[in-house]
């Protein structure tokens, strides 16, 4: 019997024909899409009324790189990666085909040379180019350098691997001193290093490292015992709170009230865990979400107590274990006792290193509690709730010790960043923030205390550096600030890592328990945030 | 007994804009169980729409009938919210289907920042008033009821009826109920399922559409990060009503409505938001399930 099946169109039409009439829908699309938004813009005029005004060339530039983007994507790009797959099955390159194709010894030469004829040219790379394209050789300075850096990392991968944990603790350990003393060659003297370092060691060293250790703490409570919580932002408020107003009023030090926030922040994760005891899944998820809300509506309205939205100021400085201080006025200044200049530069290394401390903890509690018997009870609880209680474990303490243990480590972080900004307001403990940390630790690959790291650093790290992409405003003119793009760009960047890595950097573990020889197990075999 | 009878009528107008938005929550997680957490900023993006539509038309004419003007604000919010949303269930969940749990909630969140940052940078961080569109108030024995309260109820009745037509009576409502109660074998009977979810993102979004057309009518102003508090609270209302279920998300809206007129009118207006969240807590401790829900029972 003859059946004639009549052919799929995609089947008959060539990639470029197929190309153009996905281009065209995704025109079309993006064109209803922006039309709106993008062709029109509302602003107010003298008389405080909104207007509008068009921007069709914007809009008409947005469209057609839509178009042609998906054009080119499905003309050429997905054939590309089809045939590189095949390509690298054949050759058994397949693991890191991509990063060897990248990383070869020619173009390493290139960025180096490149790298170090603008490093010589430094000073005098305004007179020679003018200032806009001044920018983009700094621009191209810093990418080769960075892709000297990866590549070098790259060649050692095999020792890295080996050495991870080690290597990372004394790269971090090193960090500042690196900062400080290269920033010191740069601008001969110690003076401007240490000058120099304040953002470095501020904006991108402490704020990582702040985020690594709220990400690491909801990993306990995430990862580990797979209780889906949105509402860890409360438990950073509270050790927040806790250290601004006993600081204020009591002037007790920050060394006596560091443990009492963590205390605080652990007894309100008890009192959150209680009521969710018996809820499941997402009916977890929205409880915490409320609760968080709730924690930070009361900072708001609480006004007798916590000064509303206008928040607590004057919050005093963490001391060097009460010997010295970091205030200029103190007869104990640091830099008096020492008998070294005086710069602010101290106190912003001193709180690195002290958050590096308190992040070290956190991963030394995590990975010493997997070990024991309460670890493995949360571990066991992640996978199945229902085995858990068959075998005699109690799920009441189980949970509550999880909820605890992670909001004690939200306290900590939270009386941390309270010392280190001199001023907590409510607006720093918003849903996003929770957000922003579940996302750290689902993208880093959920109970990898490793994935989550670097997904911190990535993340956190990338929004960081559009701070400082000056020279985009030569590209698109003197108002574009990247600063604004930034929490867009941190919402795609979710969503694209999430595609592309649903697992998260890290996609397998290592287990705690195991017979005879030590294996990782992928991820995808476990489940996770069940509640 | 006239300020309790005032606050219930300014209860239901709140509640019935929150059900509305629950609907979306409520649908999307029977069908494919997750958290849309953009379905808030899916509903800021349709008040903005309606807002742009009304600038457009105020420019365009010199004076419209508010009706036609309300009409087709909503209509034109309607289509292009619906754009977004299936764009975006195209785009950042299909892809994750079958995926691990927490996947699509994470892009879900990562879409709900991207889209309120999307609205900021393209329309600018202020608060955008518009001009009161309606402004009748009526007075009947001492309780004033505005035109614009009326306008709300009817007009969310309205649509929920036909929501009920369209859910309980046509093929469509049917592959969805399908699709809720087993997706492999809806699909195995010849349920086009990718369809059928996409419609479902396409219903809730219209219906986020109206009710953002609708906030925007009654406050008269929105702003780009208008879209957490309302999705969150009608999150809530669909939680309380027992996730899933379509007669709980309208009625946990109601509930949630009622709830914050009325602590504010008695209480404090501070802390309208902790009681109804504190409420939720609470109806959730007694009844894991939501009020309407059905209890999950878990096999072995």
């Amino acid at each position: 019997m003859a059946v004639t099946v009549s052919p799929e169109r995609d089947v008959v039409a060539t990639p470029v024909q197929r190309a153009i009439r996905e281009a065209f829908y995704a025109g079309a699309i993006a064109l209803g899409l922006f039309v709106l938004f993008i062709g029109l813009k509302t602003g107010q005029n003298i008389s405080n009324e909104l207007v509008l005004t068009t921007r069709w060339g914007l809009l008409a530039t947005v469209v057609i790189a839509t178009a042609v983007g998906r054009f080119l994507y499905v003309a050429y790009g997905q054939p590309f990666l089809a045939n590189q797959k095949i390509a690298d099955v054949a050759t058994g390159l397949l693991p890191d085909s991509v990063a060897t194709r990248f990383f070869r010894l020619p173009y390493f030469i290139a960025a180096i040379v490149i790298a170090a004829l603008l490093l010589v040219l430094a000073s005098s790379l305004d007179g020679l180019l003018g200032p806009g394209l001044a920018g983009y050789a700094r621009f191209v300075r810093a990418l080769a350098i960075i892709y000297a850096l990866a590549s070098v990392l790259f060649y050692f991968r095999a020792f890295i691997h080996a050495h991870f944990s080690a290597l990372g603790v004394a790269a971090l350990a090193l960090y500042p001193i690196i900062v400080v003393l290269s920033l010191a060659l740069y601008g001969g003297s110690m003076a401007a290093g240490f000058q120099g370092s304040l953002k470095w060691v501020d904006n991108f060293g402490i704020q990582i490292l702040i985020y690594v250790m709220l990400a690491w703490g909801l990993n306990i409570v995430v990862g580990l015992a797979g209780l889906l919580d949105l509402g860890y932002v409360a438990f950073y408020a509270v050790g927040a709170y806790a250290y601004a107003l006993l600081g204020t009023q009591y002037g007790l030090s920050f060394w006596i009230l560091l443990p009492a926030a963590g205390a605080m922040a652990a007894f309100w994760g008890v009192l959150l865990g209680f009521p969710v005891l018996r809820l499941r899944g997402d009916y977890l998820a929205i409880v915490t979400l409320a609760f968080g809300e709730i924690i930070r509506l009361v900072l708001i309205n609480w006004r007798e107590v916590t000064n509303g939205s206008a928040g607590i100021s004057g919050i005093p400085k963490v001391t060097f274990f009460g010997l010295m201080t970091f205030n200029v006025s103190d007869p104990n200044y640091i830099a008096k006792v020492l008998n070294i200049a005086t710069s602010s530069a101290y106190y912003k290394i001193f709180l690195y290193y002290l958050i590096l401390g308190l992040c070290l903890l956190t991963a030394f509690v995590t990975i010493r509690l997997r070990r024991m018997p309460v670890g493995r009870a949360w571990e066991a609880l992640r996978e199945d709730e229902i085995a858990c209680r068959s075998l005699g474990i109690n799920t009441t303490t189980t949970k509550l010790t999880a909820f605890a243990t992670g909001a004690m480590f939200g306290g900590f972080a939270g009386s941390f960043f309270a010392a280190r900004q001199g001023f907590v307001s409510p607006e720093s403990f918003i849903f996003l923030e929770s957000a922003i940390i579940l996302a750290i630790v689902v993208l880093g690959g959920m109970g990898s205390l490793v994935g989550i790291a670097v997904a911190a650093m990535v993340m956190i790290g990338g929004t960081e550096v559009l701070r400082e992409l000056d020279f985009l405003k030569q590209v698109f003119g003197p108002d574009f600030t990247p600063e604004l793009y930034r929490m867009l760009l941190f919402g795609m960047a979710m969503v694209i890592v999430m595609l592309w890595k649903p697992r998260g950097f890290v996609g397998s573990r290592e287990p705690t328990a195991f017979l005879k020889e030590r294996r990782a197990v992928s991820s995808s075999f476990t489940k996770e945030g069940h509640g | 007994m006239q300020y309790f009878v005032q606050q219930l009528i300014n209860g239901l107008t709140l509640g019935s804009i929150y059900g509305l938005i629950a609907i979306g929550y409520t649908m999307v997680y029977g069908i494919i169980g997750m958290i849309n957490f953009a379905h808030g900023d899916i509903f800021m993006v349709g008040a903005f729409t309606a807002l742009i539509v009304f600038l457009i038309l105020g420019a365009m004419f010199y004076s419209v009938p508010v009706v036609v003007a309300l009409l087709v604000m909503m209509i034109v919010a309607m289509l292009l919210t619906s754009l977004y949303n299936w764009t975006i269930e195209k785009v950042a969940y299909r892809p994750l289907r079958g995926s691990f749990r927490l996947a699509p909630l994470i892009t879900a969140i990562g879409m709900s920042i991207a889209l309120s940052n999307f609205v900021q940078v393209t329309q600018g961080p202020r608060n955008k008033p518009i001009p009161p569109m309606v402004s009748q108030v009526y007075n009947i024995n001492g309780i004033s009821v505005s035109l614009k309260q009326i306008i709300i109820v009817v007009v969310t009745a309205l649509l929920l009826a036909l929501f009920w037509y369209l859910v309980n009576k046509t093929s469509l409502g049917r592959a969805q109920r399908a699709c809720e109660q087993d997706r492999k074998m809806a699909a195995l009977l010849g349920i086009d399922v990718d369809r059928t979810i996409s419609i479902t993102f396409i219903m809730g979004a219209a219906l986020a559409a109206v009710a953002g057309t609708l906030f925007l009518m009654y406050y008269g102003v929105i702003a780009f990060s208008d879209g957490f508090v309302p999705g969150v609270k009608a999150f809530t209302a669909a939680v309380l009503g027992g996730i899933g279920s379509l007669p709980g998300a309208v009625l946990g809206g109601l509930m949630i409505g009622f709830i914050e007129s009325m602590w504010s009118a008695y209480f404090s207006i501070d802390y309208k938001d902790v009681a109804a969240f504190s409420i939720l807590a609470i109806v959730l401790i007694f009844l894991p399930s939501g009020i309407l829900g059905r209890p999950e029972v878990e096999k072995v």
